[in-house]
């Protein structure tokens, strides 16, 4: 793999996860636990789109293909997404949203704050936008993680069942691969045996305060979604997100 | 226009004569175009209604969300997907502001809300048309934004103070959104297939006359109209409204390239604006009593949110309430 191609395979990750996460939370509209909590979430889906278009449109580049960020976006089937599996998990219940949220959101926040120092400007100059917004994004699902853990009983509850649903999907986020080592060498991502200690340390942290009880380190972890491999639900998710592209293909403008 | 046949419990407009002091003093302060705030005296008419009309405009921008949520899984581009989210983020803001002003007279939210869920609150009838092809995400921007914003800015000037700025503000956002939602439509009919042109007077047939709806009965079948202009709650006539908007409206449809499905549609020459056919008011006070196509699924959604959403909310008093005795503690 050259450094072009890993830096593209990691850019295509970085889009996928933020546009898939970002996906799931658009689901939720208007069915938010409280009006305020609408407009967080749509807030958030927002960030999460805007940042995913910017890294495709860089990702485009690179390809040089003829193919746009909207071509990459809504017209690459599941195998070709390189999202974490973590982000394509279903909403459930506001614990299962808010946990998926916050252990993305603590991976996410470390990762870019190693990449705002990326030697490919570009990069560092995405992420350095994305940082402000992904620094709001973890706190606020920091926050909901101890309410819910810390609440009463059946949020507790709720949040702990959350939390033992989600683990396995979180491996991922911190278990590197040849494109991550490249990425690391190129001094472009995060040093990976960092961004392992911050990312569980953080978490620890918060499900601590949160009463909750993480998972063994070296509990089975479920892998794949970096290399194409997803679970059932990413086909659905497309399958509804690229309706119209898919659909109506000689459309060239929307 | 997000309030539709609002309730002012007056049969007939009172005479200064007839008024207390205390009413005659505030309608001389209304008369002089000076603002009700919120610790003035004010008859328990106009706080009424002003409650069911803020509230029923607030539910509007809520359940307003659910036909634009009904795309935003689905919208075509990633611009055209960060639009749409924006724009339904900032009805959920308006939504909260409008509930904000509502408060200050004293009404509470959560009842408010749960009126709604009871089908007790109206919200405006045009959000209980489903919404079928993308296109609608367009036609809803253009021509339900647009109805919105005729009623709007003259309710800039509406006399209660907190409601007058709510629309000041509001104004400007729907206004975005209305030019937004032609450009959806002025693309596809530029430079779309034949499909996507259809799809856009497909979208435009369906909303016509609902948006037509959106601004109430005629005059002379609204009751309540008389007492609200008198305490400009309201500052023009339902048919007066809806004039301005077929008026301002005809042009940019013919600009789009596209028809609307009213046959009776021409230019007056002799009164300076455009003739148009008859609503429907069958389906009108229908849709008004629950019997649109998605009335059930409006409420239904919205009523699923907030009643899945209590252990949430729960849940975060508890945490508070332990935050605080534990800073109490320390």
């Amino acid at each position: 793999m050259t450094q072009k191609e890993a830096l593209t395979e990691y850019l295509l990750r970085l889009a996928d996860s933020d546009m898939i996460l970002g996906q799931r939370l658009c689901e939720l509209c208007g069915k938010a636990p409280a009006l305020e909590e609408e407009m967080a979430l749509m807030n958030v889906a927002l960030d999460l789109v805007g940042q995913a278009r910017n890294w495709y449109e860089y990702a485009a580049e690179l390809i040089d293909d003829g193919r746009d960020a909207d071509k990459l976006a809504f017209r690459r089937d599941a195998h070709d997404y390189r999202n974490l599996l973590l982000t394509e998990q279903p909403n459930e219940d506001y614990a299962v949203t808010m946990g998926r949220q916050f252990f993305y959101d603590a991976w996410h926040y470390f990762t870019l704050k190693s990449l705002v120092n990326a030697s490919d400007e570009r990069v560092a100059a995405i992420a350095a936008k994305a940082l402000k917004e992904v620094t709001y994004h973890l706190r606020r699902s920091s926050e909901w993680v101890k309410r819910l853990g810390d609440g009463t009983e059946e949020s507790h509850r709720r949040m702990q069942d959350a939390v033992d649903i989600l683990w396995r999907f979180t491996g991922e986020l911190i278990t590197p691969d040849e494109t991550d080592r490249l990425m690391a060498e190129a001094g472009i991502g995060p040093d990976p045996e960092q961004l392992k200690e911050d990312w569980r340390g953080l978490v620890k942290e918060v499900l601590q305060e949160a009463t909750l009880t993480p998972q063994p380190d070296d509990a089975w972890m479920y892998l794949g979604g970096k290399r194409g491999e997803h679970t059932e639900h990413l086909g659905f998710i497309l399958a509804e997100m690229q309706f119209l592209q898919r659909a109506y293909p000689d459309a060239t403008t929307w | 226009m997000y309030a539709q046949l609002v309730e002012t419990g007056a049969k007939r407009v009172k005479s200064l004569d007839e008024m207390s002091p205390e009413e005659r003093a505030f309608q001389e302060k209304i008369d002089a175009e000076v603002k009700i705030e919120p610790k003035n005296w004010m008859p328990e008419g106009y706080r009424k209604t002003l409650v069911r009309q803020i509230s029923q405009h607030a539910h509007s921008e809520v359940v307003g969300m659910l036909p634009e949520g009904n795309w935003v899984t689905r919208a075509p581009t990633l611009k055209r997907k960060l639009q749409l989210m924006a724009k339904i983020q900032d009805e959920a803001g308006h939504g909260l502001y409008l509930y904000s002003a509502m408060e200050t007279l004293g009404a509470d939210r959560d009842e408010e809300i749960e009126k709604l869920h009871q089908g007790k609150a109206k919200y405006s009838s045009i959000f209980n048309y489903p919404t079928l092809n993308w296109a609608d995400m367009g036609a809803v921007g253009w021509l339900v934004d647009g109805a919105a914003i005729v009623n709007q800015v003259v309710l800039q000037r509406t006399s209660y103070g907190p409601y007058s700025r709510a629309m000041i503000r509001i104004c400007k956002e729907e206004s975005f959104h209305q030019r937004q939602g032609y450009q959806i439509l002025l693309d596809m009919m530029r430079e779309g297939t034949e499909e996507q042109k259809q799809m856009v007077q497909d979208a435009i047939n369906r909303l016509w006359w609902p948006a037509l709806m959106m601004f109430g009965p005629h005059d002379d079948e609204s009751p309540n109209s008389q007492q609200s202009m008198a305490w400009k709650i309201k500052r023009k006539s339902n048919d007066e409204l809806r004039q301005m908007f077929i008026d301002q409206t005809v042009p940019q449809l013919e600009y789009l390239g596209c028809t609307a499905p009213d046959p009776d549609l021409k230019w007056n020459e002799e009164t300076g604006h455009y003739d148009f056919g008859e609503i429907n008011w069958q389906e009108f006070y229908d849709v008004l009593k629950g019997n649109g196509p998605c009335n059930r699924e409006r409420i239904k959604t919205r009523k699923n949110a907030i009643d899945e959403g209590a252990w949430v909310r729960e849940a975060a008093v508890a945490y508070a309430k332990k935050q605080k005795q534990r800073a109490e503690a320390a």
